[in-house]
Parts: C-alpha cells; sequence; structure tokens
C-alpha cells in the first residue's frame, strides 16, 4: 500500500516538474537573446543525443559509435522535406535535383518523425549484421558505416547536393491560432518538447521489464540468454530506438543550423557525443541530460580561450582549438577517479531528493557517519 | 516417456573427444546426478542440453506437455539457448553468472521477462495491461525470495552477497523462469559441509515445491549420494557407469576413474 502511495505522490511530482520546466522555458523563451537561445536550443538536442547513445552504450553495454551516419540521415530527410521548393532550386544548381523531391514540402512534424523513422531504416539494416560482433569491433563497424553513409551522401549530387550541401532550411515556426490570437512555437519549444519526451520516453523503457533484460544483457550475456532472453532481438531493438533518436536528433541540428553539408556529420561529431556520455555517467539518464547541457555552454563559455587573452600580466596569443584541451583534461580526470562517468549509473529520484533533509539531519547529528548513496531507482 | 532424453549425444572440439555418445534419459520428477573427474565433459554435455554447443553428432530431446494435456516429444538439439529456456529448461552455471550490478529482486524480475507477453511500445506506453503484468512480475519475484530466505536481502546488490546466497540466488533466479527441469552445475562447489548440507536439503525442497525434475553435476560425493536417486558417470567423456547411488558406489570401473588401479 505505501508503495502505491509514493507512486502517486510521485506522479504529482513529475507532472509538477514538468510543468516547471516548461515555466522555466517560457521565461528563458523571453528573456534570453538569440545568441543565448540558440546556445540553449543546441543543448535540448544534446539531450536527445546522448540519451539515444546511452541506450545502447550505457544500458546495453556496447560500444556503438555509428551516431554521426544516423543524425546525417535524420538533417538530410528532414531538410529535404520541409525546405521551400524556390530555395531547393537554388541549391541544386549545379545539377538539378530528383523530380520527386523538386516540390515536396512537409510541415515540420512529420518530417521530423520521418527523419528518424529512416534512420532506424537504416540502424536496422547496419544492425542486424554487425550487432553479432563485439566490443572493439563493433565500435569500428559502426563507425565505419556512419562513414560509409557520408561518403554516399557526398556523392549523390541529385540527391543531396553533395559536397555542397543544403543552405537556407527554414527554422521552424509554427504557428497557432489560439483564440483569435495567435500563437508562434519557435524552434526552442520544438526541440524542448521532444527533449522532454525523449527523456519520458527513455525513463520508462528503462525501468520498464525491456530496459531490465537491456541491462542483464550488459551485466552478463550467457546468463541473460540461459534467463530466456533473446540477445539478438533485444540488441537490434535498442539498436533501431537509438537509432530513431539519433534520426531526430540530427534533423533538429539541421534545422537549427540553417545549413547542412556532409563535412558536419564526420566522426568528430560522434566524439562529441561519446564526451558528453562518459562525463555525465555511462549508464544514467540523469548524467546525460545534466552532462548534455552544462558541456554545451561550457562549450560556449570557454570560448574565449580560442582567442588572444591574459591571465594576469601573461599574454596567451590566440590559439584555435585551446578550449577543447579543457575538456580533453576533464575527460581524462573523469576517467582515472570515476571510471563510470560523474554519476556512473545512478539516477535521480523524488526519494532522495525528498530524502536530503532527512539525510542532512542524520549526518549532522552523528559526526563521521557515511550515509546511504543515492537510490539506482530512478524516477526523473 | 523421458521428461529429457540425449540420443548417442557427441561433442568433438577438433580431435578431441569431449562426450562421445552419451545417453541420458531423465524421468520426471527425478533427480539424476552426473558425476565424473574432472575434464570428462560434464559440463560440455550440460552446454549441449541448454543450446550453447550443438552436438557434432546425436540428438536432444525435450517432452512437452500439450494444452489438451497430450504429451509430444520434441527435438531441440539445434535450438538456441533462449528457446530452450522458454521451453522449460533452466540451468545455473559453474562459475556464478549473476547480474552483478543489479539488485537481487532485479535479477529474479530480469528471469520473469521471458515470460511478460508484452511488447516494449507497450512497456514504454504502460497500458494497463502492462502495469498489471509489471505488478506480477515484481510480486511473484519478491514471493519466490521469500520463499527461500532471500526476501529480506533483496535490495542489495547480487554481487555483495555471501557465496553461498549468490549460489541459492542463482538458482532462485533459474526458478523465476518456470522451469520443468532444472540443471545445476555444481551447486555445492567451493561450500564447507554445513552450506552443502543446507544445499542438499534445499533441492529436495524445491523439487517438491515446484514439481521439478533436476539434473546435477555435482564433485561433491556426499551430496550426490545424499540427494541423487540415479547417477550417470562419465570419464573422458565416455559413459561408464549408470545406476542408483549404492550400485555406483561399488562399480569397479568408477573406483578406477576416481582413485586408479596398481
Amino acid at each position: 500500500m505505501a508503495k502505491k502511495k509514493t507512486d502517486k505522490r510521485n506522479r504529482y511530482l513529475n507532472i509538477g516538474a514538468i510543468l516547471l520546466i516548461l515555466a522555466i522555458l517560457m521565461a528563458l523563451n523571453l528573456t534570453l537573446d538569440n545568441y543565448q537561445i540558440r546556445i540553449f536550443n543546441l543543448c535540448g538536442i544534446y539531450i536527445i543525443l546522448s540519451l539515444s547513445m546511452i541506450l545502447i552504450n550505457g544500458f546495453l553495454g556496447l560500444f556503438s559509435l555509428g551516431h554521426a551516419g544516423f543524425m546525417a540521415i535524420g538533417a538530410y530527410t528532414c531538410a529535404l522535406l520541409t525546405m521551400d521548393p524556390a530555395i531547393k532550386k537554388m541549391n541544386f544548381f549545379l545539377q538539378p535535383i530528383v523530380p520527386w523531391l523538386a516540390h515536396v514540402q512537409w510541415p515540420i512534424l512529420p518530417a521530423i518523425f520521418l527523419s528518424g523513422i529512416l534512420a532506424a531504416f537504416a540502424g536496422l539494416l547496419i544492425g542486424a549484421p554487425v550487432l553479432r560482433l563485439k566490443d572493439d569491433y563493433l565500435a569500428i563497424a559502426t563507425l565505419g558505416f556512419a562513414e560509409i553513409i557520408r561518403i554516399i551522401f557526398t556523392n549523390t549530387q541529385t540527391l543531396t547536393n553533395g559536397s555542397l550541401g543544403l543552405k537556407g532550411i527554414e527554422t521552424i515556426k509554427t504557428v497557432i491560432p489560439v483564440m483569435g490570437t495567435s500563437v508562434t512555437i519557435n524552434v526552442m519549444w520544438w526541440i524542448w518538447i521532444i527533449a522532454i519526451l525523449t527523456v519520458i520516453f527513455m525513463v520508462r523503457l528503462i525501468r520498464g521489464s525491456y530496459g531490465k533484460a537491456f541491462m542483464a544483457i550488459r551485466e552478463d550475456e550467457i546468463a541473460a540468454e540461459a534467463m530466456g532472453i533473446s540477445i539478438f532481438k533485444h540488441k537490434l531493438l535498442a539498436f533501431v530506438i537509438a537509432s530513431f533518436f539519433a534520426g531526430v536528433g540530427g534533423a533538429l541540428l539541421g534545422n537549427l543550423m540553417g545549413t547542412i553539408d556532409p563535412l558536419m556529420f564526420r566522426f568528430l561529431l560522434t566524439y562529441n557525443i561519446v564526451m558528453v556520455v562518459v562525463l555525465g555517467g555511462i549508464g544514467s539518464i540523469t548524467g546525460g541530460v545534466l552532462s548534455s547541457i552544462v558541456v554545451t555552454i561550457l562549450m560556449e563559455v570557454l570560448r574565449f580561450l580560442d582567442g588572444t587573452f591574459a591571465i594576469g600580466s601573461f599574454v596567451i596569443p590566440g590559439m584555435p582549438g585551446l578550449r577543447m584541451v579543457v575538456f580533453s583534461i576533464l575527460l581524462m580526470l573523469v576517467i582515472i577517479y570515476r571510471p563510470k562517468g560523474i554519476l556512473g549509473t545512478r539516477e535521480f529520484s523524488w526519494d532522495w531528493l525528498l530524502g536530503i533533509p532527512a539525510y542532512i539531519k542524520r549526518i549532522s547529528k552523528k559526526p563521521g557517519k557515511p550515509g546511504k548513496d543515492v537510490g539506482n531507482d530512478g524516477n526523473a | 516417456m523421458a521428461m529429457l532424453r540425449t540420443e548417442n549425444m557427441t561433442m568433438k572440439f577438433g580431435g578431441l573427444v569431449a562426450v562421445s555418445d552419451l545417453n541420458v534419459r531423465i524421468e520426471k520428477n527425478e533427480i539424476v546426478g552426473l558425476i565424473g573427474p574432472n575434464g570428462a565433459g560434464k559440463t560440455t554435455a550440460f552446454n549441449m542440453i541448454s543450446g550453447v554447443y550443438i552436438p557434432t553428432k546425436g540428438k536432444v530431446f525435450f517432452q512437452e506437455e500439450e494444452r489438451d494435456g497430450s504429451i509430444k516429444e520434441i527435438d531441440i538439439t539445434i535450438k538456441k539457448p533462449h528457446d530452450i529456456t522458454q521451453l522449460g529448461i533452466a540451468r545455473t552455471f559453474q562459475n556464478i553468472r549473476l547480474f552483478k550490478q543489479l539488485s537481487v529482486l532485479e535479477n529474479v524480475v530480469i528471469a520473469n521477462h521471458l515470460r511478460l507477453g508484452s511488447n516494449w511500445m507497450s512497456s514504454v506506453i504502460r497500458t494497463t495491461d502492462y502495469v498489471k503484468k509489471e505488478e506480477a512480475m515484481y510480486d511473484k519475484s519478491a514471493e519466490l525470495l521469500a520463499k527461500v530466505g532471500l526476501y529480506g536481502v533483496r535490495n542489495e546488490l547480487s554481487y555483495s552477497l555471501p557465496y553461498g546466497m549468490q549460489r541459492r540466488l542463482e538458482i532462485v533466479r533459474a526458478l523465476a523462469t518456470r522451469p520443468k527441469i532444472l540443471l545445476l552445475d555444481e551447486p555445492a562447489a567451493g561450500m564447507n559441509p554445513q552450506e552443502s548440507h543446507d544445499l542438499m536439503n534445499f533441492i529436495s525442497k524445491i523439487r517438491q515445491e515446484f514439481d521439478l525434475t533436476i539434473l546435477m553435476i555435482e564433485h561433491h560425493m556426499r551430496v550426490v549420494m545424499g540427494v541423487c536417486e540415479r547417477i550417470y558417470v562419465l570419464d573422458y567423456g565416455i559413459t561408464i557407469a549408470e545406476g542408483t547411488p549404492s550400485e555406483i558406489q561399488k562399480d569397479p570401473k568408477v573406483i578406477e576413474a576416481y582413485l586408479g588401479v596398481d
């Protein structure tokens, strides 16, 4: 009975938290300038991407590096589907676009959805042969497939405009008439609502029976199989779901950037996501979300390091790329001292948050006694 | 008809014949032992029955009860391990293979996953049907843990349990898949006399309670002679003896395999 009660309490708290986040979003939407909102949007996209990677690399324990490829599929699908036919004509000045795509212009939501579906389909095709591999071999194979996708996109001139890329992708702005006035839903809302839905999706998937089966495969494949879990089916399922979200993330990224070209989807993009995931915690949705936000903001805040700056009277000349050194050092420190990432496999839970006051009381009464760790039962 | 039957089951690794022409018959509700010196091919035989290896020769048959009550024998020789578990053959491992970083309860809950019968979409949407099934999964697992005296440690991480409890948890986890036959690979390995005595009682208890048929590999002669009704003895992959514990103890071939002759 007590469990039912806390379940009910948690449900209200969850709804409250989502409303609070939406209120914060609304406030930020009004107060931040364009540049800041752009960074903030990037945070949202990284949340989607890092969660999709955590599903495979964290919960399933597979080392996959194919994200850039699936993102490319998503980004191109969405861009080609939503772009104005006139701008399309301008983009494809070397060779005209294939006729069946020339006059297509979809609304954004089905375009994003189809981007995810196509990426998931690519995930299915690639995953079926590749998921028989393990460890480093899987990483190399997925990396290779991501590069293959990029090379294909560079060479399909009439479909993707090759290495010229696509320019002038219209940023989403949906106008909905509400009670006489019209409400504009800009790209920020789209990105963050999809990010929140992704978080809810992942939390529910991981906490459910299938998530438990994924973790069993991570812990011990042979034992999981002996427990009747079909290893291949579950691996493929997770891989396809992760590809779907990578595609959605890619679609949003393309839309936010306004231009895409094949060079954008090199393996460096995948490594950015790997960095976010490793810093946050391999196997923690909370860690992925927090680290997506922190890393993306840090990436911009540290931009001054790339230019000329002074420490006291000591002037350091501009060295492009110096800010990435900070991340390298951070990554090394985390790997040495916390090999599973800052949060490891811990998750946020209301029980933990509401338990803090009692915990503080306890440790202030009995000094030196270590308290209980954060619970493993995520409940975001 | 035998619950589980192997027909000339043979496994060759290159030139090495690990198991040769093994014919095992296990009737319903029996406890059968599989013994032999190190390297006799006992675990290989287990791996063939549970689908980890595909025999180079011979067949494995499992008796399945149809819904209408009729009994049918099916060939499981080339079936995959998870399909075999689904049919009702569960196993434990010689070197414990728990899901180390997961809690005791989660370990058992995972073993229920194969009988869930919902797709992943409904687990994300949390349909009422799925929620009901999930609750039943947790209740059943908790009940099972209570039955074997592990309920008190259900929230501990499984690797933090003492050795004897880990062994017991592995058996419980196998039970949670709702098997008809349980294959135990050296359940008493590394146990002291007291622990192995408890284990003997435990095995007899679960057989009665879950209406099980058990095939076990064991080195502790006291355990084997204590619980098994029939014993097969392997030596270098060849079946050298078969019979009741008292027959086996007197068999000159078995004595030779274990102690040697001058």
